[in-house]
């Protein structure tokens, strides 16, 4: 099947060349960093984590999101995701080659990478993420290759598979929820630390994964032939609305918890995040844009896809401004915001703003383009099947 | 130094090179521009008749440190010479950025050291003083419960948090779990800012984590820790066994009012400030 990444039209190589374009100039923004150290990046002593795990922390989210797709075709049995099933296993892939990458150039001395296999620790939950994002990996990859080949061969896939196939949905929910205990374990930490992030976690990346898909069929829809059909992706809708929603409960509790109980540590985030955090006489508030504009996407879009539901109107490009807003909304909220927020106000209590350098966005978006790479190879895959198929 | 005291420390800093050096000893003497060729023999030599001398002990050695901000108060000059002590003897290298500083030892406003103490109607010692943050060699140390490949970890004969270099990938998952922002990473190639080479302790490399040791090299030679040592005239910094109730240390424990950062944390700190 490897072989129908070689084929495609001329717009299909344009695409990937544009793509390689910005894996390269990622590239040797990675070289210099590799060889100067992490200096290079906006991050600091007091700012110890910045764009690549926020970044790492949202793909973990997309990668889990594939599940609101998978779930309810394999235990519900529901049809209509037949076609697209497999979208949600192919961008669960792509969305962990992404987070391992942002891994890998976050860590001060890659080259040494290997210690957290050859010293395994419990007792991390660095470790248990790295074990879960692997496993998850794995069984996508299989999953995907042999429901794919079967599909193609016009047989039922093996039974066996389907082992591997329930064992991806708890796995599924397991990659957020550890990626979301690497935050709220950790003492002194006051925005993080609750009991409810990994819920949300769990909330926002089953609207974000989902709208990705979406995004991703009308695209194809338009260019290469390949249509989900009108009923899936107003489910896809009915998905990403009720887990928007979630979403945004559970980020008012947080403002409940916050301003009710009137802790200064679990207010401070959220004044920076929201509505700027004075120190010192000077206040500090360069994400206040950004996060309202997360909020403002939020509803804009919820209220857009409930008008569709409620007038019953469906066209394309309304479905493609909602997916875009409510992606970009959930991205600056966790992709941002989540980790930024919470390290704004140092153990010592400093303030400190964080600016991504130049060098680390050109490695942050070529890390993006080699996902979207790979991710445009496996539907390129497995598009090319599903019109195989048609065409017998 | 009496006699008893000497020894103590010799066995406390031997335990705490038992567990460290025996790996690091060869790594660190491998690069002989950056090695100390001396203490490891030392610790090796006595580590082993000490270390389980000292190990009948029941509850064990932890050290502690008790800053008395008395004698530091309208004398800033005295944590100076502390800091200073503490980055010759650790080559620290001497980085003009709050971003990326490095700092084992450092003064601060009471208000950064003790966040959660009522800064309402301070009194004029704590309002107008700076205070020393160090690590705290906490009992239940939160940066080794994250760290995902055992790079740092407490010396059980000794309660020290301690770090292998050679060993950080540099995740820096520890400074996050820090809620004392105890740990400095290198984020670049630190030597060049290293203002006077000490070759009895090694430098670090980019990409790793490094903080407060409390001295585990000195205390192998029968020295205190540099900072104690350099206000030894003062008497503003005690250093010694919290749990051995004839220290120096218990005895100030025990005769004064102490606070510690961020009790409620349930870390545990072993540094303890007389306000």
């Amino acid at each position: 099947m490897i072989e129908k990444v070689l084929k495609g039209n001329s717009r299909y190589w344009m695409w990937l060349a544009i793509l390689g374009a910005f894996i390269a100039v990622g590239a040797i923004c990675y070289i210099r960093q590799f060889n100067y150290g992490m200096g290079l990046t906006g991050m600091g002593r007091d700012l110890g984590w910045g764009l690549y795990i926020s970044q790492f922390t949202f793909l973990v989210g997309v990668a889990a999101g594939g599940l609101m797709l998978v779930l309810p075709y394999y235990i519900h049995n529901y049809k209509v995701f037949g076609r697209i099933t497999i979208l949600g296993e192919f961008l669960a892939i792509s969305a962990i080659v992404m987070c391992l990458l942002f891994i890998m150039v976050d860590i001060g001395q890659p080259l040494r990478a290997l210690n957290m296999i050859l010293h395994p620790t419990p007792n991390s939950m660095l470790f248990w993420d790295m074990c879960v994002l692997l496993g998850y990996l794995t069984l996508n990859i299989i999953c995907g290759w042999v429901i794919l080949t079967s599909e193609r061969k016009q047989v039922k896939p093996p039974k066996w598979v389907y082992i591997f196939v329930y064992t991806s949905l708890p796995f599924a929910v397991s990659i957020h929820t550890v990626t979301a205990m690497l935050y709220c374990g950790l003492p002194g930490r006051h925005f993080w630390l609750t009991a409810i992030t990994a819920p949300r976690f769990l909330a926002s990346a089953f609207a974000a994964g989902p709208a990705l898909i979406a995004l991703a069929c009308l695209i194809m829809k338009r260019f290469a032939n390949f249509d989900a059909g009108k009923e899936a992706m107003n489910k896809l809708t009915t998905i990403i609305m009720y887990a928007a929603l979630i979403n945004a409960f559970f980020v008012c509790l947080e403002f409940f918890v916050g301003y009710y109980s009137n802790i200064p540590g679990h207010k401070h985030s959220l004044d920076y995040l929201f509505f700027g955090l004075e120190h010192h006489g000077h206040v500090y508030n360069n994400l206040v844009p950004f996060m309202w504009t997360s909020v403002f996407l939020c509803f804009g879009s919820l209220a857009l896809f409930g008008y569709m539901k409620i007038a019953k109107v469906y066209t394309d490009t309304l479905m493609a401004i909602g997916c875009i807003a409510i992606f970009i909304a959930l991205w600056l909220d966790k992709g941002l915001g989540f980790v930024m927020g919470g390290l704004a106000v140092s153990p010592l209590e400093e303030v400190v703003e964080y600016y991504p350098t130049a060098n680390e966005i050109g490695i942050t978006l070529g890390i993006w383009a080699t996902g979207f790479f790979v991710l445009t190879m496996l539907y390129k895959i497995a598009v090319s099947v599903e019109h195989e198929v048609e065409g017998h | 130094m009496d006699k008893k005291r000497r020894k103590f420390l010799k066995v406390a800093g031997a335990t705490a090179l038992a567990g460290i050096s025996a790996p690091a000893v060869v790594k660190l003497t491998s690069t002989p521009a950056l090695a100390s060729s001396g203490h490891g023999a030392v610790a090796e030599g006595q580590g082993n008749s000490d270390a389980s001398h000292k190990q009948e002990t029941p509850s064990g050695v932890r050290l502690g440190m008790v800053f008395d901000m008395r004698k530091f108060y309208g004398h800033p000059e005295l944590m100076d010479k502390a800091i200073n002590a503490c980055n010759k003897a650790h080559n620290i290298p001497q980085i003009d950025s709050k971003k990326s500083e490095i700092k084992w030892i450092w003064r601060a406003p009471f208000n950064n050291v003790f966040p959660e103490h009522s800064a309402y109607h301070a009194s004029e010692s704590t309002e107008n003083n700076d205070f020393m943050a160090v690590c705290n060699h906490c009992d239940e140390p939160p940066c080794v419960r994250v760290c995902p490949t055992k790079a740092t970890f407490v010396l059980e004969k000794s309660g020290i948090v301690a770090m292998d270099y050679h060993r950080c990938i540099g995740c820096r998952f520890c400074m996050m779990g820090c809620p004392y922002g105890a740990r400095s990473f290198n984020w670049f190639d630190p030597r060049p800012y290293i203002k006077e080479y000490n070759p009895e302790f090694p430098t670090r490399m980019r990409g790793v984590v490094e903080k407060c040791n409390f001295c585990g090299e000195r205390l192998a030679k029968g020295l205190e820790p540099a900072c104690v040592e350099a206000l030894k005239e003062v008497g503003a910094i005690t250093f010694g066994d919290l749990n051995d109730p004839d220290s120096e240390i218990a005895k100030i424990l025990r005769e004064n009012h102490t606070i510690q950062r961020k009790p409620a944390l349930g870390t545990k700190p072993s540094v303890f400030y007389i306000v």
